[in-house]
């Protein structure tokens, strides 16, 4: 599980985040909703430590990541694995070594165990015969398949997701959420996913919390989102013109 | 000054947390290719031609019947041990090698991917950096020993070809008065700049942030801050070690 608490973060003297809390429970989806420029990806870095909150705690199974030592931020470090917006494949190389990169560095695993773990999860994540490809040569939806199979080869206890359907298009965005949904339900992961597609949420949401100008202003699941009395929240539900039309069905 | 600070903290953080020794041997390796033997060819042609470059013109400007013909290859010499070779390589070196690791790190860093290699607890600067600065370490003296060779060489082709004066005198004039130490002087230089192109590019490419235009932005001004710190450890270097 992961905790946070009291998270503050400003940049240049603007507070971009106010007093953030949450808890985040493994084996189900956790996701942090909000508009452009609300503050959902630096609460994710601050969270897996890219960035440090001015104030506040973030407890990964009750460790306190910003006060622990290097070395138990290290160890804490090795158990994540995280999907970013643009996959963040290193360009050197190809596929298979991209996701047996963690292997390489972090374990002493034996050359045929090592591929064996490859295989395996570029087969979970429904990637087979592109070990050989380079980054470039493959298709934005397969760099966010490689880039999942990357965060989960180490065994990660938390995955972390920055805006895992953006560029892609709807079917696939599905395809990836459920994928997401099944390793994290799998390995009974605790998985944090930051998105603003309503799709998302509608399909995996079973936590949400909805963000706005740097503030907590709701959480829930995604059968409590469509009822929820916040106007902010909505105001950003029913930016999506299909739960719009079925609102006023719904009112008629 | 708070750019310097910066830059000392940042080559701390190189030699903290570091991977396991294997690793950096099989880094170390790819750089050494990379900087090193990828830069033979442009290092090989620019010291033939400086070499003989500067024999034709110190042959042009030595008019007097009073000076031997030997002492062109004197002035090749001695110009190519204490300048040309360490110094013109080291400025092609950072427009090559300072501009590539910039670019490379830089997008690195807008791709997020160094982000990726902190994520997973790997501390990314000493994973990305030390491996080039060793190899710059490494390969950059060998550079400049082939490009005073060469330098010399080409000194050879021009002054003989031209008749400006016969092999034996060109010999000759290579052997004489030959001080050792000016080799011995050439070489800290090149280890210093070889410290400082790489160090600086990384730096300027690791810290990139924006997109595709600051990436051009930092390559640019890898190339410049690293000719600037050239130029002035040369004259410092000058003055103190000779």
């Amino acid at each position: 599980m992961i905790e946070i608490k009291n998270i503050i973060k400003d940049f240049n003297n603007t507070r971009v985040l106010h007093n953030i809390d949450g808890k985040f429970l493994p084996g189900q989806p956790n996701l942090i909703i909000g508009s452009s420029g609300t503050g959902k990806t630096v609460l994710l870095k601050c969270i897996v430590g890219l960035l440090v909150p001015d104030e506040g705690s973030v407890y990964y199974d009750k460790r306190d990541f910003h006060k622990a030592n290097k070395d138990e931020v290290r160890e804490i470090r090795r158990e994540i694995g995280m999907m970013f917006q643009g996959g963040a494949l290193f360009d050197s190389k190809n596929v298979e070594q991209n996701v047996s990169f963690p292997l390489d560095l972090l374990t002493d695993m034996p050359r045929d165990e090592k591929l064996d773990r490859v295989n395996f999860v570029l087969a979970r994540v429904g990637l087979e015969n592109v070990n050989k490809k380079m980054p470039s040569e493959i298709s934005g939806g397969m760099k966010k398949r490689v880039a999942i199979a990357r965060a989960i080869v180490n065994n990660s206890n938390y995955l972390f997701c920055d805006e895992p359907n953006s560029g892609l298009d709807p079917l696939t965005a599905i395809v990836i959420d459920h994928l997401i949904e099944e390793i994290t339900e799998e390995l009974n992961i605790t998985t944090i996913i930051v998105t603003h597609d309503m799709n998302s949420v509608m399909e995996i949401g079973d936590y949400v919390m909805f963000m706005h100008q740097g503030r907590k202003l709701w959480e829930g699941s995604k059968q409590e989102i469509l009822h929820a009395e916040v106007k902010e929240l909505q105001d950003f539900v029913y930016s999506n013109k299909l739960l719009k039309a079925v609102r006023s069905e719904k009112e008629r | 000054m708070k750019i310097i600070g910066r830059y000392f903290l940042f080559l701390h953080s190189l030699i903290i947390k570091r991977e396991s020794f294997n690793t950096y041997v099989r880094l170390i390796v790819d750089e050494c290719i990379k900087v090193g033997i990828d830069s033979i060819f442009i290092v090989a042609i620019i010291s033939t031609f400086i070499g003989a470059v500067t024999a034709v013109q110190t042959a042009y400007n030595i008019v007097s019947p009073l000076i031997p013909n030997y002492v062109v290859s004197l002035v090749v010499r001695d110009m190519t041990l204490l300048e040309l070779a360490p110094t013109i390589t080291a400025i092609v070196f950072a427009g090559k090698v300072g501009s590539n690791i910039a670019g490379e790190l830089g997008t690195m860093r807008i791709s997020e991917q160094i982000d990726a290699l902190e994520v997973m607890g790997i501390n990314s600067s000493s994973f990305l950096v030390l491996p080039k600065i060793l190899a710059c370490l490494l390969m950059y003296p060998l550079l400049v020993i082939l490009a005073g060779f060469l330098s010399l060489v080409g000194g050879y082709l021009a002054a003989t070809l031209t008749g400006a004066m016969t092999p034996d005198e060109y010999i000759y004039g290579i052997r004489a008065d030959f001080i050792e130490y000016n080799v011995t002087f050439a070489l800290i230089k090149s280890i210093v700049f070889a410290f400082l192109i790489s160090s600086i590019s990384a730096f300027t490419g690791y810290f990139t942030q924006g997109g595709a235009l600051e990436v051009g932005r930092a390559s640019t001004k890898a190339v410049t801050t690293s000719c600037i710190a050239i130029l002035s450890a040369d004259y410092l270097l000058a003055q103190l070690l000779l």
